[in-house]
This record gives C-alpha cells, sequence and structure tokens, in this order.
C-alpha cells in the first residue's frame, strides 16, 4: 500500500515535471469549451444545465485520454525502467495502480479546471447541483475506464503510438456500443436480449444516466469493474511481455 | 549466499538459460563472463526477480526470487543494463524516490542518499534531470540506487560499459570497496576487468558453464600460461633447435614478424631453461621476457570450442 503511493507521487510528478500535464489540460479546457458552446449550443439551448458539457465528453475522451495512458507502460519497456521498477521490492499490483491513478488523478484535475463552467451555469441560472455533481463523478469515472484500457494496450507494446491508436480503437469501440451506430447495425432477427447486452456494455448507457442525474450504483459498479477488470489484464499482459 | 539450482530458461524455441547451477558466498566478487548472447543479463535478470525462469530456482540468503519476490529484492540491489533511471526527474528526485521505495524517510533517507552521492561523486548534477547527463554521471546515478540501501547482494550489468578510463577505474574501485562483506556479480566483456576486481569468474556460453575458478586459476589454463617469448634479429629454425627438450609443449612463430616466437610450456616455468638454452646455442635474442596467460585466451579457448562443437 505505502509503494503504491510512493509510485503515484513520482508519476504525478512526472506528469508536472514536463509539460504533458499543462499542454494536456490547456488542450483538455479548449476543447471542452469549442464543444460546450460552438457545437452544444450552450447558450441558444436557454437551459440552466451542463448537458452539452457533458454530453461531448465520451467523443473528447476518446482522443485525451489515451493520449495520456499510451505512455503509461510503453515507455516504461522503451527507456528500460520497467526492469528497474520491477526488481524494486514492488508489487506488481502496486505498480499498475499507482500509475493508473496517477494519470486518472490528473484527468480529474483537469476535469475539476473546468469549474467556470459550472459557475457560469450558477450565474445564469438555478441548475440542479446535485446532477451537476453527478456528472462530474459519472464523467470522472468514465476517464478512469478509457485510460484503463489505454494501461493495457500501453503494456502491450513498447511503441506509444501504438498504444495510442490501440487505446482510440477500442474505446471508440465501447463508445458506440451503447449508440444507435452499432445498435442499428444488428439485423433484424437479432434476439432483443443480444442487443440490449451489447448496449449495456456500451459507455454511452451508463454515462447518459449518470449525466442525467440518476448516479444508479449499478453505472458506478459497471465502470468500477471495467477499470479492474482491465487493470487486471495490465498486469498479466507486463507479466507476459517483459521478457522480450 | 546465492544459491543458482538447475536454472533454465527459454524464449520460444530459444534456450538462453541451460541448467545452469551455482553458488556465490559473502566476500565474493563473481565476474560473469560470456560472448554476447551467452544468457549473462537473463540469468541476473532472473536472480533478480526480473524475469520467471522456466525451470530451476534462484535463492538469495534463503529467500526463493520465485516465492519470495519482496523479500529477496530488499536483499539486491541491481544496476540493470543500460543504467534506465526515471529521465524527467533530478538526481536527487529519482534517489528520494528510491529511498523511500526501499523503505528509509526523513533524515534517514537523507543521510544516507548524502553519503552515496558523495561516494560515486554526484553532488555536482544532484538537481539537473537525468536526461540531460553525460553517459558516466548517468551510469552513476544507475549505480547509486543500486547501493543506496547497502545491500547484502549486488547485481551489476555491465557497470562500465560506455565510461572513460578514468570513469571505469573510479567504479572499479567503488566495487573493490563495497565487495568487503558482500556478494557482487559483475557481468562484464572486459576481461582486464575480471582481473582486476573479481575474485572468481565464471564464463558462460550458449547458457552453460564453461569455466569457473579464480581469475589467476583460469588464466593458468591458458596454452600461454608460463609461455616464453622470444624475439631474434633473424629467422631461425626455433622448433628445430628446441626438438627433444622436455616441457616444452611446442614453438609457433609471429605471423608478421617471423623473428618472434612463442615457446609454449607445457605447464611449468621454463624461462629459466629457455634463457640457458639461448645463451647456450647464442642465439640472437633481441627480446625475452615471460608471458603470463591472458583471461582473454582462456575465454576465446572455451567459447569458441562451443562453438565449434556445436556446428560439428
Amino acid at each position: 500500500m505505502q509503494n503504491l503511493g510512493i509510485i503515484f507521487r513520482r508519476e504525478l510528478m512526472g506528469y508536472f515535471a514536463t509539460p504533458l500535464a499543462y499542454v494536456f489540460i490547456v488542450i483538455f479546457l479548449i476543447t471542452n469549451g469549442i464543444f460546450t458552446f460552438e457545437l452544444g449550443g450552450f447558450y441558444a439551448r436557454g437551459q440552466a444545465d451542463l448537458m452539452p458539457f457533458f454530453g461531448f465528453h465520451p467523443w473528447l475522451y476518446l482522443f485525451m485520454v489515451p493520449a495520456i495512458a499510451m505512455a503509461l507502460w510503453a515507455d516504461e519497456r522503451k527507456t528500460g525502467t520497467i526492469e528497474l521498477l520491477l526488481t524494486l521490492p514492488v508489487k506488481l499490483a502496486d505498480a499498475v495502480i499507482g500509475k493508473f491513478l496517477a494519470a486518472w488523478v490528473l484527468t480529474g484535475i483537469a476535469l475539476l479546471l473546468t469549474f467556470p463552467i459550472w459557475i457560469t451555469v450558477n450565474y445564469l441560472g438555478e441548475p440542479d447541483n446535485g446532477v451537476i455533481v453527478a456528472s462530474y463523478l459519472g464523467s470522472w469515472f468514465m476517464a478512469g475506464a478509457y485510460l484503463a484500457i489505454g494501461s493495457c494496450m500501453s503494456a502491450c507494446t513498447r511503441n506509444s503510438v501504438i498504444a495510442f491508436i490501440l487505446t482510440v480503437s477500442i474505446c471508440f469501440l465501447f463508445v458506440i456500443m451503447g449508440s444507435p451506430i452499432l445498435l442499428n447495425a444488428f439485423p433484424d432477427w437479432t434476439p432483443q436480449a443480444i442487443v440490449d447486452a451489447v448496449a449495456a456494455l456500451g459507455f454511452l448507457t451508463h454515462f447518459d444516466s449518470i449525466s442525467k442525474g440518476v448516479l444508479d450504483i449499478r453505472d458506478v459498479l459497471y465502470f468500477s469493474v471495467f477499470i479492474a477488470a482491465w487493470l487486471l489484464a495490465s498486469a498479466i499482459v507486463i507479466e507476459i511481455k517483459k521478457a522480450n | 549466499m546465492i544459491e543458482i539450482k538447475n536454472l533454465t530458461r527459454k524464449f520460444d524455441q530459444v534456450v538462453a538459460v541451460d541448467d545452469l547451477s551455482f553458488d556465490v558466498r559473502e566476500g565474493e566478487v563473481l565476474g560473469f563472463l560470456g560472448p554476447n548472447g551467452a544468457g549473462k543479463s537473463t540469468t541476473m535478470k532472473i536472480i533478480t526477480g526480473f524475469l520467471a525462469p522456466s525451470a530451476g530456482s534462484a535463492t538469495i540468503d534463503g529467500f526463493d526470487i520465485g516465492s519470495q519476490p519482496l523479500e529477496a529484492k530488499a536483499l539486491i540491489g541491481y544496476l540493470p543494463e543500460g543504467a534506465p533511471c526515471y529521465g524527467d526527474m533530478t538526481t536527487l528526485e529519482f534517489l528520494r524516490f528510491i529511498a523511500r521505495i526501499r523503505g528509509f524517510r526523513g533524515e534517514e533517507a537523507d543521510r544516507r542518499i548524502a553519503g552515496v552521492m558523495g561516494d560515486v561523486a554526484l553532488e555536482s548534477v544532484a538537481h539537473q534531470t537525468i536526461e540531460t547527463l553525460s553517459k558516466g554521471f548517468k551510469r552513476r546515478v544507475g549505480l547509486t540506487q543500486a547501493i543506496l540501501h547497502d545491500p547484502k547482494v549486488l547485481i551489476l550489468d555491465e557497470p562500465t560499459d560506455g565510461l572513460d578510463p578514468n570513469q571505469k577505474n573510479h567504479v572499479r574501485e567503488l566495487i573493490r570497496n563495497l565487495a568487503r562483506d558482500k556478494i557482487v556479480v559483475v557481468s562484464t566483456h572486459i576481461l582486464e576487468e575480471v582481473t582486476a576486481v573479481c575474485t572468481r569468474a565464471i564464463i558462460i556460453d550458449e547458457g552453460r558453464i564453461v569455466a569457473d575458478g579464480t581469475p589467476s586459476e583460469l588464466e593458468a589454463r591458458s596454452r600461454y600460461h608460463h609461455a616464453v617469448e622470444v624475439r631474434l634479429a633473424d629467422e631461425l629454425d626455433l622448433a628445430g633447435e628446441l626438438e627433444g627438450v622436455a616441457e616444452i609443449a611446442g614453438v609457433e612463430q609471429d605471423r608478421l614478424d617471423k623473428a618472434s616466437y612463442t615457446i609454449l610450456s607445457e605447464g611449468n616455468p621454463i624461462f629459466a631453461r629457455i634463457s640457458q638454452l639461448a645463451q647456450q646455442r647464442q642465439w640472437p635474442v633481441e627480446e625475452f621476457h615471460a608471458r603470463r596467460g591472458q583471461l582473454e585466451d582462456v575465454f576465446r579457448a572455451v567459447t569458441e570450442d562451443a562453438n565449434r562443437r556445436e556446428a560439428a
């Protein structure tokens, strides 16, 4: 546990020691603004809520989060520091979770820095702040799911560009699973149960209900199990691939 | 004590380490030699717990690296090949990270970091990020990281690779000083290093031990051990001259300088005998000296033998 904290701190410090954290946060805030105000019609809707803001997060994360995740393990392998890290008296689980948490906290910081929009919407009207808090939490959990996929993909290769592309592809798959794009592609004779099962695995299904203010324990559980499963997969991949 | 028992590691079809067994005791500095791809690094990666063996075991002071990895790793200081470090950290930040992982806090950590940084002369780059350091400094940061917790077992994979002669000398001195009550395993390509710092050398080839002994024992296995080199003013049929002389195994003529000869011994010193003969028979001697066996000769003999066996 103690080592987990030490690795977490080192990783987070690493993000802020390089321009990476700042570039990520600035770009995240700018794109968020563009999506919300230009594409989402934040003012034109005339409603005091953050639906246009949160609605774009699944698509925004699709490119932003893999950019952070791609280096998680690929860089360790490329520079050889993985050999240093894993020969220290550290459990592999501590390393996997510590690194993941650092990246997750970075996305959390970026998300928190969007608070001016919360202030704005409170200034303009009377939004349901409970819904907004739930949406922030839901959005953060969803970012965690993207990151967990990224962690596993990054463990698969020493090339971080490949890790990025793989992560984007798999995340895209999970985003569209719950959206009409994929669901309409099923032929008519497909049993409804299967279509529902596929939809239930998608990010959108779970994020939509959260962003509408329904913080269902099942949606939180979905993202938690999803993250745990992909982190476990990361550990297994690291164990298998570290030899070459 | 390090106990390696029947260690085997396969990568797909390739056997990198083949049923390797040896022990290393306290106070020993073991030079781990072998051609590229002989399995040196793989063996070190298994001992340090980075790779799992396909079969066999490695035990550090009674802790099996497979079943009690954390206890075993706590006893080991390891410098991986190429001395990888986190490039985005400064030297001091990096060492603080290592100190924390090794369980040192506060003053104790600071004292240890200051101590080892002094030992390897790193103070001048304490606040520089590691990626901006020269190769020599990077290597020293890697070494510092390995000795920070005063480990009982020190495993160094090519610690002097890429250093200039002064730095090499410095690192060797450091290893000698550290070695007193520790177990040190050093892999290297530089054979003079083995003679300079090691109390024992193991040569491995294709994952198997082909020679094991003190550096002087190994040197004695050289065919040039106790040989005498003679340079004459002119060519002479030395082989004929020496025919029938006891204790002489043969005469080799230098390929370039035809007037230079190496007289091989059967195992005992022959310098006095040859010197006497040279005077008696009035050879036109210009240079005359005894040779010691070189580790390099033995290294080539045992590793090339193996290759030839393989080819046959």
